[in-house]
This record gives structure tokens, sequence and C-alpha cells, in this order.
């Protein structure tokens, strides 16, 4: 696999992860003090935050199938989209939120397996990844289609899971929304974490994603491991895809994700492409950047703050072309 | 001077998908001859990132914003400046190039998946700009164009579609095109042969935006209307899957690419097949089931049925991204 994300040589990747850590330590530290100077900044941090989660959980997403396949997952978004309209129809059906969100999470699982199985595989088998990209572009073109299809274009309502409550701390005020946000989308992407970690078949999946031939040797079935990624990305997508309907900002539409999605790729970009920690260290750095932005500097109104994301994310590249934690690889010539 | 063989062929279909061109509209409907000028706004914009992509290797998905440089360009100039909509297209082109070469310049130092989220991000970023500045451009509103009949829309964008493609034509095969070709096939390669990669890397970006910027123009005269969600994500899209289903790194399977992604959609609203609200899910199923079948494009198989025909080997282009391991 040779094709794709090689930087250049080795004299601009002289800022080493210590650098980076220093820099993500700063921005913490103003986030704090300036959290404790203003309640208003620390209220907007929160929901920054909250944003920044529903990002982290697709951004995620999209570096599960890049390691493993060095393909960019456009359909990513369409796939949390549908499953998120799967959990609607669920609720709307008389299930409780967190029955419809688990069983939801069972259908996205099963739904990106057999994505995998029925429409990338079978293009992988010949193509370059060039192809692979076009073919999740015609997934995503293809699931867009099937949600208008099924469940009309018209916006539908999500029940919030979290009781509209309000917390007053100090001058600040927290939505439980925003916090219950901020936690399951955390808790998505730690267990995720102990799964590949700790778990024989994570394990699996991790030798097979780094080291495809060797991992074949020793008796791991890869092209399963990559189904199964498929299955998980789109049970994590769903979880962003959930929370995100649930937010008073979000309106549950087929092109919902859209938007997310885009500022998943800024985050998984960011991060490095190859780093679960930093796909969410960059989510939720573009969730408070963009929320901060938009209440503090005036001219930047709500059209600028995706551009506002790809300054940022511009700014990180042309100083670390390869992403906050991603490999400085040498290039095969 | 013998010239050879494939080249013969080349020029001989050029000429009949010329005056194919050319004679089709005498049988169309005024409306069939503004979706075949949309088919020609296709054909440059698909030629425009052929040229960046196909032989220079740089991925990008962002094309949909040249075509908006071009078309605000025409949009305003023609709206608030009253002037002859032809006028503007070298303008468009002008600031195209200049675009170009600015996207071009970061181009450099990103690589790969980098780069095409790059241009990807600039392709979501540029509606979004035109919406904030209202003022200039009118927002979402738009801005109407004077209207045109079908036949002039056709032959305008055939005829600028013509003009790019022997432009293109030329400049490839010969001292640019070669030195795109090495810069793609092996970048440290084309350096120690004395190849400027940041010259030529950033030249191609910069014809490539100078041609998707007219294309732009010609799409906006088409549709005499614009606002940012004409040039939205789909557009950027749906260039680079005609790229690809045509065939990156050949010229000829530009026409293919152009017609697959204007004409299908339409096809599959007028037939019985389908309400429309199937055909998004066809048009994506085809697009996938296209890429599993003939991952090379219609170029490929265009250059297989050649040289099964003439037994000669002649030596096969190396398109972007076939390389195993």
């Amino acid at each position: 696999m040779a094709a794709v994300s090689f930087t250049r040589g080795r004299a601009w990747s002289i800022p080493s992860v210590w650098i980076v850590w220093a820099v993500i330590a700063g921005g913490c530290l103003f986030l704090v003090i300036g959290s404790i100077e203003s309640s208003l900044f620390l209220q907007q941090t929160i929901s920054g935050l909250a944003n920044g989660g529903i990002y982290a959980g697709l951004a995620v997403a999209l570096v599960l199938i890049y390691r493993a396949t060095e393909v960019i997952n456009f359909a990513q978004g369409a796939i949390a989209t549908f499953t998120t309209y799967v959990a609607w129809q669920l609720i709307a059906w008389g299930l409780s939120y967190w029955v419809a969100f688990a069983c939801t999470l069972g259908v996205a699982f099963l739904g990106g397996f057999a994505l995998e199985l029925g429409a990338i595989r079978p293009v992988e088998r010949r193509g370059s990844q060039l192809t692979v990209v076009i073919a999740s572009i015609g997934l995503l073109i293809l699931i867009e289609g099937a949600i208008g299809r099924i469940w009309g274009n018209q916006v539908k309502f999500m029940p919030a899971p979290f009781p509209a409550r309000i917390y007053h701390v100090g001058g600040a005020a927290f939505s439980l929304q925003d916090l219950g946000t901020i936690g399951v989308s955390i808790a998505s992407v730690v267990v995720l974490w102990l799964f590949f970690q700790f778990t024989k078949l994570g394990l699996a999946m991790r030798a097979a994603a780094v080291r495809p031939h060797a991992a074949r040797l020793v008796g791991i079935r890869v092209s399963w491991m990559l189904s199964l990624g498929w299955g998980l990305a789109a049970a994590l997508g769903a979880v962003a895809g959930m929370l995100a309907a649930s937010s008073p900002s979000v309106l549950l539409q087929p092109s919902m994700m859209d938007g997310i999605l885009i500022y998943a790729f800024a985050a998984a970009v960011i991060g490095g492409l190859e780093s679960a920690a930093g796909a969410v260290i960059g989510a939720l750095a573009i969730g408070v950047t963009l929320n901060l932005l938009g209440s503090y500097v005036s001219w930047i109104t709500p059209p600028l703050l995706l551009p506002a994301a790809f300054v940022l994310m511009l700014i990180v590249l042309l100083v670390k072309p390869s992403g906050l934690f991603g490999r400085t690889r040498t290039r095969r010539v | 001077m013998r010239l050879p063989r494939s080249t013969l062929f080349g020029i001989g279909a050029a000429v009949v998908a010329t005056v194919v061109i050319a004679v089709l509209p005498l049988f169309l409907s005024d409306y069939h001859r503004s979706t075949g000028a949309t088919v020609g706004v296709f054909f440059t914009a698909i030629l425009a990132l052929n040229i960046v992509t196909g032989y220079s290797g740089q991925i990008s998905i962002g094309h949909g914003a040249f075509m908006a440089l071009g078309g605000y360009t025409t949009a305003i100039l023609t709206h608030d400046h009253s002037w002859n909509d032809i006028a503007t297209l070298p303008i468009a082109a002008l600031i195209g190039l200049a675009a170009g070469l600015v996207v071009g310049l970061p181009a450099l130092r990103l690589h790969g998946v980098y780069l095409a989220l790059t241009t990807f991000a600039v392709a979501l970023a540029v509606p979004q700009i035109a919406k904030n500045y209202s003022g200039f451009t009118g927002g979402t509103e738009g801005l109407a164009l004077p209207t045109h009949s079908g036949l002039w829309l056709y032959r305008t964008s055939w005829l600028v579609a013509g003009i790019a493609f022997v432009f293109a034509w030329l400049l490839l095969r010969g001292r640019t095109g070669r030195a795109f070709r090495a810069v793609r096939d092996s970048e440290i390669a084309a350096a120690s042969s004395g190849v400027g990669l940041a010259v030529y890397k950033t030249l191609a970006f910069g014809i490539s935006a100078a041609l998707a910027a007219v294309a732009g123009s010609v799409y906006v005269l088409v549709n005499n209307f614009v606002n940012p969600d004409v040039f939205g994500l789909t557009l950027s899209l749906y260039i680079l899957i005609g790229a690809v289903v045509g065939g990156l790194g050949s010229l000829w399977g530009v026409l293919v690419g152009a017609c697959f992604v204007e004409l299908l959609p339409i096809g599959l609203t007028t037939s019985h097949v389908s309400s429309s609200q199937l055909v998004p899910v066809v048009f994506g199923a085809v697009v996938i089931a296209v890429m599993a079948v003939v991952p090379l494009g219609a170029a490929d198989v265009l250059r297989a049925a050649l040289q099964f025909g003439s037994r000669t080997s002649e030596s096969v282009e190396r398109p972007l991204g076939t390389t195993e391991g």
C-alpha cells in the first residue's frame, strides 16, 4: 500500500510530539483560565465540547476505516444518518430511547458489515484506493437517496435522551443535554479503545490493519476484520448521529450529517488520520474553537464557521503535513 | 512525416466526435439542447480535473470551487457591470488561473489524502463565503442572468469545450505534458531528470483551475442563474466521478465521463424504471457497479479494445493509483 499519505522529507517534521503536547496543554490552560475569568466563556466552552464530542464519534469512525484500508469513507455520514432514522423509527414505534439506542447500534453494526461485504469488497478486489473512494461517494448518493425514499425529505424530530434540565454553577448555566452528549461520546470512544486494546479480536483487527500479510500468516481472516471494522465504524457513527439529532441545533433530515462529516474530516486530518486519540483531540479542538469564534468574533457569522474549521486544518497541515499525531513516513521511490 | 497509429486514430475519433456533436442539435428540442450544453460544461470541467489529477497526479475533490469562481465572475460582470457574457470568459479564466496557482502552492506540501481533503475543504468553503458576502454575490437569493436559446448555449458550450480539448491535447502531448506525467509517475525521478516539481505541479493546478473556471462561467450561462447551491458539494463530487468513470490520464474518456454524470440521472428520471425518488439510489448503485467492473474507467476499455485490434504493444500509460504494494 504505497500510494498515499506520504509526507516530504524530515526537515519539516522536526516539531516532535512533545511540541504538539505543549501546544495542546497551552490550549487547555487558556480554556481553564478563560473559564475561571468568565462564566459565559465557560458555558461556550462546554457547549463547544459537546459539539466536539459529536464530531469525535464520526472522526474516529473515519480513522478506523482509514487505518485498515487507507480509504476515506465519504459515506460515513450518510450511514450515520440512516441509522439515526432507524432509531427515530423505533422510537416512533414505541420503544424507549435507550432501548432504541441499543437496537440501532446492532442494526448499524450489521449494516456496516453488510456494506463492506456487498459494495466495497467487490470494488477493492481490483481497484485502487481512488476507486474505493469513488465507490464510497456512490454509496453516499445511494444512501441519502434511500433515506429520502423511505422516510421522505421532511424534517423529523428526535426526542432528547436527557431531561431538559439546566444546572447553574456560579454564573454559568449548563444543560444536561450538553454534559450527557460529552459523556456518551467520550464513553463510546473509550469502550472502543478498550476493545482494541484488551480483547483478542481487537488485537486481530489491529494486526490485520497494520500488517495484513503477516496477520494472514498467523491465521487471521483479514477480509473479515475489514468488514468488522466497517461494522464498528458504522456503530460509532450511529452514536454520533443519534447524539447530533437530539441536539437542538441539528435537524433530522437526509443531509443531517453532511456538515458534521466535514468537521469530522477536518478533525481526523488534524489528528493525523491514523490516530484515534488525535481525532478526538482534533474534534474537541474544532468544536471549542468554532464555538468561541462564533460567540466572540463578531465578523465570523455562521456561514463562515465551516471555512474557519478548514483554515484551522490548513494551518495544522502546513506546519505539520501529516497531522498532529500522524506518522511521518518516508516515501518509496 | 509518419504519425504514429494512435495519433491517427485519435485525430479520426476527434473528427467523428466533432461532426456528431455539431450535427446533433439539429435533431434535438430546445430543452434537450440546453441539456447537451450542460454535458459540454461537464466535459470542460472533467477535462480540467483530468489535467491536474490524471496527468500530474494531484487529487482534487474541489474543482467545484474553481467553477464557482468563474461562475460568479461571469454573473457579477454581466449583472452588475452589464458586460457581454462571452467577454467575461477570459476574465474568468484569468481569475481561475490565479486561484489555481494560489491553491497549488500549499498543495506542494500536501500529498494524497491530505491534498484530497484540503481541496475538498476549498470546495465546501467557497459557497459558504459566497453566502456570507451577499452584497457582492446576491447571497442565497442569487443573481439572474440574461437568457439565451438552447441552440446558442449548446454551441457556446461545445465551442468552449472544443477549444479546451485542443488546448489540453497540444499541452499534454508536448514538453509540459511529459513533465506532468513524469511528476505523476515518480516525483523523485522527475526531479533528478531536471523537471522543476514546484513549477509543474503549480502550473498544472493553475491551468486546470482556469479551465474549470471557464466551465463554471458557461454553467452559469446555461442555468441563467447563480446562487451558492449551484456550486455545492454535489458538483465537485460529480466531476470527480465523471473523471474516474471516464478514465484518469486519458483525454478520450472525458466525453464518456461527462455523459455519465449528466445524462444517466436524467435518463433515469425520464425512463419508466422508477419514480424520481429512486434516481439517486440507482445512480449510486451504478457508480459502485462501474467501479467494481471497470476500475480504470472507459478509457481503459477503449485502450484494451484498440490493442486487441492492432496487436501492437504500445507503452500503456499508467494512470494514477494503479501501483500495487
